[in-house]
């Protein structure tokens, strides 16, 4: 399936629908969904997601292709297809921030990737904090834009500390790419450059959950 | 030389004293003047007191009496939302599906309170200033306007499946922009910056960006009566810096993620470069790292003039302390004066 990824990365990039539904279509008649999902839709996101690190590649063709292969998988995977991934328990927040396009894209690449997360939209500290407890969370991703929003992610990961919550906490965005301490320095416990990453960590975490 | 010797100089790619240096520490004056950013931001009053004691502080060769990006939005009807700490944000979208935008008109400079102000303050800073420190105005660009108009996503996907419609949207942009560039300029300013992040190669490919953000700034920069400065506001734009360059614009702001010595040699003398000090690192700065991030931002694009030291964003965040704006001044008076005859046995430190 490997010689898949780069045609569906580039069909992706050039936002040819057609030839990525034909591409998917074709992994298809070898492949259980969620096999064709792996082996196909999550490299060629992950690749995408690297080009974006290194500047060949355009938020807006992230953007375009995620949501595009969010569609993709949905209609192969639905939510109810017990073949997704509903472990560990996850949500995606847009902390004390109006900018949401990075957290949809990360929603997107999580889906399109055979993740089922919690979309709690934006949210202010203490009520992530009473939410993320509340539905038992065990990983919270957090986006952010603007520096003070990324500042506020230290008052997240205390107020969790302090109650023993348990939840493992990620963070993305502008900020954290510009500062390469910042993660570090506000309490979380791992960073993402691109969405993809997101995908990547949360696997790890739910191998050291398992 | 003075500051507008000095910057006139560079952007004629010749050497003057020293680098120019822009501090665009904005919301600074509000720490200035010991008030919120929602109060500071009331009155023109407030901003000239403030941007002027900035400016004797801190010493940058321009004034910017730039208020926050949203400003803009409030002249369209939306709002702006305000923190303790950081640029007051815009509110919710003032195009709430695609179809507004086929009744869009363009809002009239005069009737926005907002604007007013801004017009009032640089009126207030030209009389102060007496024509020795430039005043750097600012403008959104039509093309990057619409994320905070609409949104970021929707707006990505108005301009790949409804193109007719995006065009109808640039045309009532661009009549707002350039009314609203002009009038800053008929105030007093000296030059407009044009601020176009989602041209930035980090937000759209090249090939998007030439038939789109490149046309509307084509457009647009033509009809604009002073020279224009277009920044990408941390972006990317290595890849598309000669077609920047061929929009008519004096000056490209740089980023951080870029290598600057590259982005010099790329200009080759056709535009100047202003950047590219990282204003997230800034916030916990040294002094010692002050020095060194000035001295490896001259040493990269120094030579020869055609460079402005500054932030890669275009405005340094409120958390930056004042030491350390202080420390990049004394660098840049240490570092930064023609010729730079220390940049050739130079050799970096690299990180750590």
């Amino acid at each position: 399936m490997t010689a898949l990824v780069t045609p569906f990365r580039e069909s992706l990039e050039s936002l040819d629908r057609l030839r990525a539904e034909a591409i998917f279509q074709e992994a298809l008649l070898r492949l259980s969904p969620i096999a064709a999902v792996e082996q196909v839709v999550v490299p060629a996101l992950e690749q995408m997601g690297k080009a974006w690190e290194d500047g060949s590649v355009a938020l807006s063709q992230v953007y375009m292709g995620g949501r595009f292969c969010e569609e993709l998988v949905e209609r192969v995977l639905p939510p109810s297809d017990p073949d997704r991934k509903h472990q560990p328990r996850s949500a995606i927040v847009l902390l004390n921030d109006y900018h949401a396009l990075g957290k949809r894209i990360v929603y997107s690449v999580m889906r399109a990737s055979g993740f089922e997360l919690f979309d709690y939209g934006r949210m202010d500290v203490d009520e992530l904090v009473e939410r993320a407890i509340a539905d038992r969370i065990r990983v919270l991703l957090i986006s952010v834009l603007m520096l003070p929003s990324a500042l506020r992610v230290r008052e997240v990961c205390d107020k969790l500390k302090a109650r023993d919550a348990g939840i493992m906490v990620a963070v993305g965005g502008a900020p954290f790419l510009f500062d390469a301490t910042l993660w570090r320095e506000v309490g979380a416990d791992a960073m993402g450059c691109s969405a993809s990453d997101a995908v990547a960590i949360v696997e790890a975490w739910m191998k050291e959950m398992a | 030389m003075n500051s507008l010797e000095r910057v006139l100089t560079t952007l004629g790619h010749k050497e003057p004293d020293r680098v120019p240096l822009f501090l665009l520490a904005n919301m600074h004056g509000a720490k200035e003047l010991g008030l919120s950013l929602r109060d500071y931001y009331s009155s023109a009053e407030n901003v000239i007191e403030g941007e002027m004691r900035v400016l004797n502080r801190f010493g940058s060769d321009c004034a910017y009496p730039f208020y926050y990006a949203s400003l803009e939005i409030e002249a369209w009807g939306g709002d702006t939302i305000f923190s303790a700490d950081g640029p007051p944000l815009c509110g919710a979208p003032v195009i709430r599906s695609a179809e507004d935008i086929d009744s869009l008109r363009p809002p009239e400079v005069e009737s926005s309170p907002g604007l007013r102000r801004v017009l009032q303050t640089i009126a207030g800073l030209k009389e102060r200033l007496s024509g020795q420190v430039p005043i750097i105005a600012v403008a959104i660009s039509p093309f990057s306007l619409p994320v905070m108009q609409m949104g970021f996503d929707r707006y990505l996907e108005l301009i790949h499946e409804q193109p007719d419609r995006f065009l109808k949207l640039m045309r009532a942009n661009e009549e707002f922009t350039v009314a609203w560039a002009n009038a800053q300029l008929a105030a007093g300013a000296t030059a407009i910056c044009y601020f176009d992040p989602l041209s930035s190669s980090t937000n759209i490919p090249r090939e998007l960006y030439l038939g789109t953000g490149q046309q509307v700034a084509k457009r647009t920069l033509a009809r604009i009566k002073g020279p224009t400065a277009t920044h990408m506001a941390s972006g990317r734009c290595l890849p598309i810096l000669g077609d920047i360059a061929d929009t008519g614009t004096a000056v490209v702001g740089v980023s951080i993620l870029e290598d600057l010595a590259q982005l010099k040699a790329t200009a080759a003398g056709r535009v100047s470069l202003l950047g590219n000090l990282n204003g997230i690192e800034m916030r916990r700065w040294t002094a010692a790292d002050a020095e060194l991030a000035v001295k490896r931002a001259i040493a990269a694009a120094g030579q020869g003039g055609g460079f402005i030291l500054s932030d890669n964003h275009g405005e340094i965040p409120y958390q930056v302390p004042d030491e350390t704006l202080l420390a990049i001044r004394e660098a840049v008076d240490h570092w930064g004066r023609y010729p730079l005859e220390w940049v050739k046995d130079w050799t970096d430190p690299g990180p750590g």
